[in-house]
């Protein structure tokens, strides 16, 4: 009877089962249909490599796909550098002057609506005469991105033993040294795992992109957007895969970085 | 003690960089925003008559600021197009909220019940989604939601419907688009909640003879609701301005505030408008962000 109310039900199996097969149906039928031959969604007909094809000689396409990944690859970097930073500020910082606005700057870009951060950087943009194109788009995309850093690296750093760096101060390290030498190696996955969060997040963005970007400097996301608006084209579906099978290799080398951490923390415990 | 003081001075020192990148990316802009909502609409470019220019001293900025003007935010009040909007952002959020808990919850309870080691493997599952480009899964979906689609496919085939269902610009693939994108959002503050909760708990209810059902209502919903708190903050506040899933799935007969916005400031060019929009549609969120940002800080301060 005592049991009965922490078993693992069959009704809690069954809402899991098709709670998952909900999330990933719709990816698995987009790959497979990528595959097909047929330029009609209806017909299957057979097995195909005909829109990857298509996809690596779309000049235009080729060219948002490699501004996007520019922009994200630089994007995550500056985010990462400024939303580590962040981290430390918040996570060692005790109290400081600010230290609400600057929390409060930095939680709400995770739900503040696309549109809104995207009009208010245009507008800064416009005023500041900047000349639209990568770079705002990069600024822009670092702005959003670092509040996901900054949560990544924040948590991890909240949960890491502080004896660690009081012992290496009580050896003599300056404040800096400690954490260079004790902190940073015990943060480093959770940082790159901040910068791929970054990076995907970065790939993945229409309207923030759009607003901040200029005529003639379109990202990958935006060209799709426009493509999806006038129906389905199985060139889509291809290039979506392909976007798919770079995020599953950056999950993997994330999940393998967060491991590692894992692995590392308890065997730093003890010391 | 003594350690952690010296500590603290380069950490505050460390977050100079980006304090000041947010200020000036973040906060600023929003202040460019509130002044173009009070600018009037020019048909230039850039297309709005600024409102005071910073070089121009304190007299310029005097006169300026007697030119102020709030057509705009009238303009709002009085075009039924954005009250409605504004409407139906309020209901179609709420909905969505309402149905990714309904879906979400027995997800993330499930997840919090299984064996210690599967835990993992659920939660990467759930976040995988998550990292997966949003407008693919959407666009996942109009493959399988249109006209000769998946879906109407098989309920042909299955007899169950004679002719092809309109699924595509209705409000029920909107809905759909939206419990797919937000579900992880939802399940995974649940799961956080429920996979800390003390098991011995429940335990307790059940040897005082509450059956489990009583079990859950009486001891672990209750508890879980600082979950189900940031849960339906963290959907419901991005879906209000949500852009792309009604764009692409519903309709273009009734627009949410997003659509509105991205309408007045890309298609009709009258950013005054569009910012006025973005100043009321943010005055709306700010009781929830004050909320979530409150939860948010008590969890981090909880997790240390």
């Amino acid at each position: 009877m005592a049991h009965s109310a922490t078993r693992l039900t069959r009704f809690n199996m069954t809402s899991l089962a098709l709670g998952l097969a909900f999330l990933y149906l719709p990816i698995v039928i987009l790959v497979i249909y990528s595959f097909n031959a047929s330029r009609l969604v209806t017909v299957w007909g057979g097995w195909s490599l005909r829109w990857y094809h298509e996809f690596f000689s779309d000049r235009a396409m080729l060219d948002a796909a490699w501004m996007s990944l520019s922009v994200a690859a630089v994007s995550a970097t500056l985010a990462t550098l400024l939303g580590t930073l962040a981290a430390v500020g918040l996570a060692r910082g005790e109290r400081f002057r600010g230290r609400a606005l600057f929390s409060g700057m930095l939680y709400s870009p995770l739900v503040m609506p696309e549109v809104i951060s995207g009009l208010s950087l245009l507008l800064l943009f416009v005023a500041l005469n900047a000349e639209r194109g990568f770079w705002t788009v990069t600024i822009a995309h670092t702005t959003l991105t670092m509040c996901f850093v900054t949560v990544v690296v924040q948590s991890r750093l909240a949960t890491l033993d502080r004896s660690l760096e009081e012992a290496a101060m009580d050896l003599g390290c300056d404040p800096v040294r400690a954490f260079l030498l004790v902190t940073l190696p015990l943060i480093v996955p959770a940082i790159v795992a901040g910068w791929m969060l970054a990076f995907t997040l970065s790939l993945d963005d229409v309207v923030i992109a759009s607003f901040t970007t200029g005529p003639g400097s379109a990202t990958l996301p935006i060209r799709i957007y426009s493509e999806v608006r006038l129906g389905v084209k199985p060139e889509i579906n291809a290039i979506c895969t392909l976007v798919i099978a770079l995020i599953a290799v950056i999950i993997v080398v994330a999940s393998f970085a967060s491991k590692l951490s894992s692995a590392r923390g308890e065997s730093a415990a003890p010391l | 003690m003594s350690a952690r003081r010296i500590f603290a001075r380069p950490a505050r020192f460390a977050a100079i960089a980006p304090y000041l990148w947010m200020v000036l990316f973040f906060l600023v802009p929003f202040g460019f925003v509130l002044k173009i909502s009070l600018s009037q609409t020019a048909i230039a470019q850039p297309p709005y008559t600024p409102v005071f220019d910073f070089t121009e001293g304190r007299a310029a900025l005097a006169a300026a600021f007697a030119q102020l003007s709030f057509d705009n935010f009238r303009l709002l009040l009085q075009d039924n197009l954005y009250i409605l909007s504004y409407l139906r952002s309020l209901v179609v959020a709420v909905t969505s909220t309402v149905v990714l808990l309904l879906i979400g919850y027995p997800i993330a309870y499930g997840m919090a019940r299984l064996p210690q080691r599967w835990q993992g493997v659920a939660m990467m599952l759930v976040i995988v989604p998550f990292w997966t480009s949003f407008l693919i899964r959407i666009y996942a979906w109009i493959n399988i939601l249109q006209h000769d689609g998946l879906l109407n496919q098989i309920l042909l085939a299955l007899h169950i419907v004679s002719a092809p269902v309109v699924w595509l610009s209705t409000d029920s693939a909107m809905y759909l688009g939206i419990v797919y994108s937000y579900l992880p959002f939802m399940i995974l503050p649940l799961y956080a909640t429920l996979s800390k909760m003390d098991a011995s708990l429940l335990e307790a209810a059940g040897d005082l003879g509450a059956s489990p059902l009583q079990a859950f209502w009486l001891v672990t919903f209750p508890l879980s609701l600082p979950g189900v708190g940031a849960g339906a903050l963290l959907c419901f506040i991005p879906i209000v301005g949500e852009f792309v899933i009604p764009d692409l799935l519903a309709g273009s007969n009734s627009l949410m505030i997003g659509q509105t916005l991205w309408l007045e400031f890309f298609t009709n060019k009258d950013w005054p408008v569009a910012s006025a929009a973005a100043v009321a549609l943010l005055l709306l969120l700010v009781p929830p962000l004050v909320l979530y940002d409150r939860l948010q800080r008590r969890q981090l301060a909880g997790g240390r």
